[in-house]
């Protein structure tokens, strides 16, 4: 019996997110295999939280993320970085003002 | 294990004991025989999950091992043919399959996944609805293991029902399979609420846990489009130490390396 | 332009900018990366087993729970490193093709039998501390998605190696004859461990360029040595010995020198003809395939589900 099964589908990669307390956001912890958004989140109960890792997990089915594209890099983030006026540490505080 | 009665008190105490033991062997062969699927799982997180569920056996039957441990090295040595002081260890691998006061149903063969599931479910759904009674045990030690073990079955209640109804209502094999699952595990489910002595103090509970088991039962099947099978004959007899010859060869297994090198430290 | 692109990617891996699953890669980077990951992978999967054969005969509840609880774990591990291949383009489905049908290797430790509760010792001791030394440089490898599932890997597996020590270490203390079991066990597994860290320098091929891509950062050979010095002066603590009579500190290297590896054993068992090959790949196939009908009706049910 051949153990190849192209012709089968696969379980459908859910990609993982963890919210490791409340209070923090959830954060991507990896994917797994599941045959459906139930299965998705025991699975990942399992899987990802077995060393008390989390409180809330969040799952999306891997084909459902939309990903911007690193050959366009360039174009999206640099642009960000002559903006040094967006930070705070831009601003020389005169030595009265301790706090701001 | 037989244990000789000397007074009330004693009395009294020999039959929590007895008590704590089955629920602790009624863990420990459940929890043995879903280990048994690590590393054979039909899927790698399904292989995880069920390993985790064999977990969650093992340490309850810990606790209330150590737990009758503890209450058993409290009586007068004469009072018990046992070896004392007892452990946890002493009483997992060194009683004989005629001791283990285990339900029979846990002790059955793996089999394949719709009856290794529906044995889960049929199990959990009657360790749900007992520890809801025993959080409110006159003894606060069984009370809080049963607080702590109720959170892991329910998740074993809620993964087994998923896959009992994943199964009913998915392919036709599956389908065929569960019917097979429920037809060999069905005789085996009646036994979960008999009475018996060491059960009394329990036992005005067991008809409720009867009739709830039997509601969640038939939501679950109904919801996997499965038949509730027909009255089928009842194997009784494991709480009293009578079981099926499965019993005897897991012990065999489990219990070698503590018969074979007697009295050391692993 | 490829020849540019090649030069750009270099630079990146030089500057040590991890490489993410969209960007641009050499397709021989992404081919030895699935292969090493892979072969990883595979090696945790098949490695469940002859630690899975003790879970039932543990000699007491907390030991049977520590093994249940680490054998769990490498599914845990081969999931993360399954996950971090499928980022390069391959299905889960078709590298266990590739290890059912032979094409894709595991290490070749897996393929020793574990003949008493010893072996649970030394495999946490020796099998995970190669494997860790293995690994831990694994966590900076150039490729993110692998370096991530090395990271949790590496964590978890801290607990596997003093595990195994610990069983020795009680075993040390005990009677005779479980004495006679922890030696008998070292004596089996302490040289297919060192050649878990592959052939030697000059005959590994792929070495060089994986090294050049920072999927590998030290050779087989340095860090067999850094195994081999750990591992002599931790089985005096136990108070057994290794089974090399060469075994001797060598004051000029500042290293232990050690005896000659059969590597013709090493190339039968990569071959497939070690003692459990066969055992190993059919209990896997067999988990497989009997799981077919369980993975058909999951998809079923959550199809008509989905319908509805």
């Amino acid at each position: 019996m051949s153990t190849h099964s192209n012709s089968k589908i696969e379980w459908p990669l859910w990609e993982i997110f963890v919210r490791s307390k409340q209070g923090l956001d959830h954060k991507h912890v990896g994917s797994l295999h599941a045959a459906d958004a139930a299965m998705a989140i025991e699975n990942a109960r399992d899987v990802y939280t077995r060393r008390m890792e989390g409180i809330s997990i969040w799952a999306v089915e891997s084909k459902n993320i939309h990903a911007s594209n690193p050959d366009e890099a360039g174009s999206l983030y640099d642009p960000a970085n002559d903006k040094a006026y967006r930070h705070p540490t831009f601003y020389d505080l005169p030595n009265e003002v301790e706090y701001m | 294990m037989r244990l000789n009665i000397c007074n009330g008190t004693q009395k009294f105490m020999l039959n929590k004991i007895e008590f704590l033991l089955h629920l602790a062997d009624n863990a420990l062969i459940i929890g043995h025989r879903s280990s048994e699927w690590c590393a054979h799982g039909p899927v790698l997180e399904q292989d995880i999950a069920i390993s985790n569920i064999a977990l969650d056996y093992i340490g309850q039957a810990r606790n209330f091992y150590q737990y009758a441990a503890l209450r058993l090295n409290e009586l007068p040595p004469e009072s018990s043919v046992f070896n004392l002081p007892a452990t946890e260890d002493t009483l997992a691998y060194l009683r004989d399959a005629n001791d283990f006061k285990n339900h029979l149903i846990t002790e059955l063969p793996n089999g394949d996944w719709a009856f290794t599931t529906l044995r889960i479910f049929f199990f959990s759904s009657y360790q749900y609805f007992l520890y809801q009674q025993l959080i409110q045990h006159e003894d606060a030690q069984i009370a809080a293991i049963a607080e702590k073990s109720l959170k892991e079955v329910t998740y074993h209640l809620r993964w087994s029902s998923d896959w009992v109804i994943r199964l009913g209502d998915g392919t036709t094999e599956s389908y065929q399979r569960m019917n097979t699952a429920i037809n060999a595990l069905w005789p085996y489910t009646q036994e979960l609420f008999q009475e018996n002595n060491f059960l009394q103090p329990a036992k005005n509970i067991l008809a409720q846990i009867q009739i709830d088991w039997n509601e969640k039962i038939k939501n679950v099947f109904e919801e996997a489009g499965l038949p509730l099978p027909e009255k089928s004959i009842q194997h009784k007899g494991g709480t009293q130490g009578f079981h099926t010859e499965h019993l005897p060869i897991i012990l065999t297994e489990m219990q070698l390396l503590q018969r074979a090198y007697p009295n050391c430290e692993w | 332009m490829q020849n540019q692109q090649d030069v750009l990617f270099q630079n990146k891996v030089d500057k040590e900018i991890r490489i993410e699953p969209k960007d641009w890669m050499p397709e021989k980077y992404r081919q030895t990366l699935i292969r090493q990951i892979s072969q990883h992978a595979h090696s945790e999967i098949i490695g469940m087993l002859p630690e899975g054969n003790w879970i039932t005969r543990a000699p007491s509840l907390r030991r049977k729970a520590i093994l249940l609880a680490k054998v769990q774990d490498e599914a845990g591990h081969g999931l993360y490193l399954y996950s971090a291949a499928e980022t390069l383009g391959i299905s889960r489905d078709e590298m266990y093709h590739q290890l059912h049908t032979g094409k894709a290797k595991y290490s070749s430790i897996f393929n020793y039998p574990t003949l008493s509760w010893a072996d649970m010792g030394v495999i946490g001791w020796l099998v995970d501390g190669a494997a860790i030394m293995n690994q831990v440089p694994l966590c900076r490898s150039s490729y993110g998605p692998y370096a991530r599932a090395m990271v949790r890997v590496c964590k978890e597996e801290s607990f596997h190696q003093r595990q195994g020590f610990d069983i020795l270490y009680t075993l040390g203390k005990g009677s005779e004859a479980q004495r006679k079991m922890a030696q008998d066990a070292i004596n089996r597994w302490w040289w297919p461990s060192i050649m878990m860290f592959g052939p030697k320098d000059d005959e590994s091929p792929n070495s060089i360029q994986s090294m050049k891509w920072k999927i590998k950062r030290f050779s087989n050979d340095e860090l067999r040595q850094k195994f081999i010095d750990v591992c002599a002066e931790q089985v005096k603590v136990l108070g057994f010995t290794l089974p090399d009579k060469d075994l001797k500190w060598n004051e000029t290297r500042k290293h232990y020198d050690f005896g000659e590896i059969n590597w013709d054993e090493f190339w039968q068992v990569i071959q497939g003809n070690g003692p459990c090959n066969k055992e190993r790949l059919e209990a896997r196939k067999k988990a497989w395939t009997d799981g077919e009908w369980v993975r058909d009706a999951a998809t079923a049910y959550a199809a008509k589900n989905k319908a509805a």
